[in-house]
């Protein structure tokens, strides 16, 4: 028997037909289940489908998508970062602050998205190099950022209304609909889009994100293969901790008032949204456009919710909750199922 | 002993007077080692002679303490295994260290992925990865299909592949072999033949004397961290390389006399006995009886199996099939916790990982066993641990006999009499030992061998397992011997029975084959 003989080229070639399936599928039924809630809100609210509630719900989850982002870099590993919700309390309360003191709000924008990199560092340097678990040592920061915030202030810090940090939720029409179901955008908006672009050629398109893909299938094959493992890791929580910050800017700028208590449970939104979006909570598999995706589920579960009238909003996080369930679940399937192949 | 080297002169790799030193264990000691361009050499030794530490010296993964590492005629010092990679070295380990979540082609580049204007040029690699499996013949491979879709052995030649995409001059292969069958074998050969044609250096381990001979021209024999021979694998008769491997230290030894023969016990019911006991991919049937006061040898290499017939005694593996009776009752001992129920104990080969708990001291160490068979719910008293500790801290000569001192700072001789001590405070009647005495000092070594022979003539019954012959057929009454993981002869020891005598018998049973 020689070696070409060991691959049954025929067996192979249908799995890998099929392969791409499997793994694209919770990202596909993440896609299907928006499209069944804007479909289902149509027929039963009525304007779900319209440009006004599709601009809207990009305007009002902006910061989740762009926390969603990041934290589909830190799970692709197989890492979990939780500190990001606190991360925006923190970093947002010290912009609104400095700029109500007359600081230049460019320097703010800019110090505000450091604040959430620094974080990114400090958790970076406990995992890699004092070998905590990712889970404590994002706990420990998101402590850690939630106490700095509540020393800075406990009441609401309000945004002056001409700050030019506002600027950024400055609300641009592009397509003047009927009556008043206008397209409409604003610069938060496209930085979302912007880094959801970035992240994807990242981690598409680059050594670092092969990296990313290739510690979330085995840090350990990774190590013996000599990619650089210790770097890239550092580098997704300096991401995750970065992006927070932006989320920050996003935010305080859409809502003009920062306080300790902004962004509490966040976090667990964005893991929320990242694994409805498809991706492996175990690492390894997953798409950053799915995370998008998820994002945007949740954004829309709030607007039905809203809509309906009936539900009590305390039953909002039950059905977020019914809804990560089944799509961990259906990954468990997917997951039984690549095994038996 | 040195053996000339082939037509190149200049080896490709040269590591002079290697030492790496853990707490407790000199795992290297001054090791001369060479290896030329175009061959295959191969690494030989039993479990802890060396072998994965030199391997690991080589590609970086442990620092060594002294000595020089010449790469290609330029002095190199790795500081991790990507330093190692860019000076050539590659490694393909017996786990097939691979990313089962991309795909083959991902594999096969990762980290060398061809880059354009907008980042990854994904058509081109795949071309790429496509044209380093045909240099291996394995051009019907799709890049594009996933890992996780292929055979183990396939999966082992892509490692290949991902290693010759980095130019490599030197190839490792630790153990590649020990998941395949034998077809799956002759198309690695194939391969490795071929790369060898193209000049790479080939560094082969392998427990397999029979693939050892196929395929490779060079090897070298590592002991207990030294070199004991280079040679032309031609030039070496099989029995002249397992005496080399198992070794003779014996003068130290000889303080315990001479050796056991069987002692008068021909009739009666053996304490323990099995009957056709098995384990797929682990041991074909195998019968084994153990008498009151009996110590039973195996004898075998590394992977002969005899690791897994205590194992499977022991109840750490499930047996599929077999009739064991205990004592004159039928009886299955399937678990650990069903084993020590049954008085039986089993002291692990892997001293470090499995045996003691390095942080813990040698009091709790002790106590480990006992406490855990009578529950957690009802803890010893102090005064009984103390007892414990005095029994065999004195019994055993556990240096320093200080039951507060952490394990992990005693020698590995001494470290050893405290997991003896753990399962002898059990009060075991069956008490199962692998390689007690590895990488121990020789003196260390003949008091736990007085020991076990003390504890059979008290009446316990001993099986003993070691890669040490000469220990096996010192301490033995009879003597199983396992080969590829059969039983393939039972030998009751007398006067006329030697090391050797065994050696021959593995040497020569199926070799032709």
């Amino acid at each position: 028997m020689t070696i070409t003989e060991l691959d049954r080229p025929a067996a192979p070639s249908l799995l890998s037909r099929m392969k791409p399936n499997l793994e694209t599928l919770p990202t596909l039924a993440a896609v299907a289940i928006f499209i069944a809630m804007l479909i289902y809100g149509e027929i039963a609210y009525g304007r779900i489908v319209a440009f006004s509630t599709i601009s809207n719900l990009l305007i009002n989850n902006a910061y989740l998508i762009i926390l969603a982002v990041g934290l589909t870099f830190v799970i692709l590993t197989g890492g979990i970062d939780l500190s990001v919700g606190a991360v925006i309390a923190i970093s947002s309360l010290v912009g609104v602050m400095l700029a109500n003191a007359g600081w230049n709000p460019l320097v703010v924008i800019v110090l505000m998205i450091l604040i959430g990199s620094v974080f990114g560092v400090a958790s970076g340097v406990l995992i890699q190099y004092f070998n905590v678990q990712p889970f404590i040592a994002t706990l420990a920061m998101m402590f850690l950022a939630r106490g700095l915030a509540s020393i800075l202030s406990t009441t609401p810090q309000r945004l002056a209304d001409d700050s030019v940090i506002r600027a950024l939720s400055t609300q641009w029409k592009v397509y003047d609909g009927p009556k008043i179901d206008d397209l409409v955008t604003t610069p938060n908006v496209l930085i979302a889009a912007l880094v959801v672009i970035v992240a994807f050629f990242m981690l598409h398109r680059t050594r670092f994100g092969r990296t990313v893909y290739a510690i979330g299938g085995s840090e350990q094959s990774a190590l013996l293969m000599g990619l650089p493992v210790v770097r890239t890791k550092l580098s997704i929580y300096v991401i995750s901790g970065t992006l927070a910050g932006l989320a920050a800017v996003v935010y305080t700028s859409k809502l003009g008032i920062a306080q300790n208590i902004t962004g509490v449970g966040w976090e667990l939104d964005a893991i929320a949204a990242v694994i409805i979006g498809g991706t492996l909570l175990t690492g390894g598999a997953g798409f950053v456009l799915g995370s998008v995706i998820g994002a945007l589920v949740l954004g829309l579960m709030n607007v039905l919710i809203t809509r309906d009238g009936g539900i009590p909003p305390e039953a909002t996080t039950i059905i977020t909750g019914g809804i990560l369930l089944a799509f961990v679940l259906l990954q468990r399937f997917v997951v039984s199922r690549k095994r038996k192949s | 002993m040195a053996a000339t080297a082939p037509a190149v002169a200049e080896p490709i790799v040269e590591m002079e007077n290697i030492s790496i030193e853990f707490p407790g264990v000199k795992a290297l000691q001054n090791v001369n080692f060479r290896l030329f361009p175009g061959e295959v050499h191969t690494l030989m030794g039993e479990n802890g002679a060396g072998k994965s530490t030199l391997i690991k010296a080589l590609t970086g993964v442990y620092k060594i303490d002294s000595g020089t590492i010449t790469v290609g005629g330029v002095p190199r010092r790795f500081a991790g295994t990507a330093d190692a990679q860019s000076a050539g070295i590659s490694t393909v380990y017996q786990e097939v260290n691979l990313c089962d979540n991309l795909t083959v082609g991902e594999n096969v580049m990762l980290g060398h992925e061809v880059r354009g204007p907008v980042g990854i040029n994904w058509r081109k690699t795949h071309e790429a990865a496509h044209e380093a499996l045909i240099r291996l013949g394995l051009g019907d491979l799709d890049p594009k299909q996933p890992l996780s879709s292929i055979s183990l052995a396939l999966q082992q030649l892509v490692a290949i592949s991902r290693a010759m995409v980095t130019d490599s001059t030197v190839l490792i292969l630790d153990e590649p072999t020990s998941s395949l069958d034998a077809n799956e074998v002759e198309g690695l050969f194939t391969v490795i033949r071929r790369l060898r044609d193209e000049g790479v250096a080939i560094l082969f381990v392998s427990h397999f004397l029979d693939q050892v001979y196929a395929i490779s021209d060079r090897l070298t024999v590592l002991r207990n961290g030294v070199v004991v021979g280079e040679h032309r694998t031609a030039a070496l008769p099989r029995n002249q390389l397992i005496s080399e491997m198992i070794g003779k230290d014996v003068d130290a030894l000889n303080s315990l006399g001479s050796q056991r023969s069987r002692a008068a016990r021909s009739g009666g019911t053996p304490y323990y006995s099995a009957k056709d006991l098995t384990r797929k991919g682990s041991i074909e049937p195998v019968d084994i009886e153990v008498h009151a006061g009996e110590v039973v040898g195996l004898a075998g290499l590394l992977g002969s199996g005899r690791t897994e017939l205590g194992r499977l005694i022991y109840g750490a593996d499930k047996p599929d099939a077999g009739v064991v009776t205990i004592d004159g009752k039928t009886a299955e001992v399937t678990s650990p916790v069903g084993a020590l129920a049954r008085k039986i104990a089993f002291s692990t080969e892997n001293r470090r990982d499995e045996g003691i708990v390095g942080d813990l001291t040698v009091r709790e160490n002790l106590v480990l066993a006992v406490q855990a068979r009578r529950g957690w719910a009802r803890p010893l008293s102090r005064r009984e641990q103390a007892a414990i500790c005095d029994k065999y801290l004195v019994e055993l000569n556990v240096r320093p006999a200080d039951p507060e001192r952490a394990v992990r700072d005693l020698s590995g001789g001494n470290q050893q009499k405290v997991l003896l001590g753990r399962w002898l405070a059990t009060q075991p009647e069956l008490l199962i030992l692998d390689e007690p005495t590895r990488g121990i000092d020789v003196g260390a070594k003949a008091e736990i061998q007085e020991t076990i022979v003390a504890l059979a003539d008290d009446g316990m019954s001993v099986i003993f397992i070691s890669s040490e012959l000469e220990e096996v057929v010192r301490l033995s009454e009879r003597i199983i011997v396992l080969k590829d993981r059969r039983k393939i002869g039972e030998i009751v020891n007398g006067p006329d029975v030697t090391a050797e005598a065994i050696v021959d018998l593995i040497a020569s049973e199926g070799s032709g084959a």
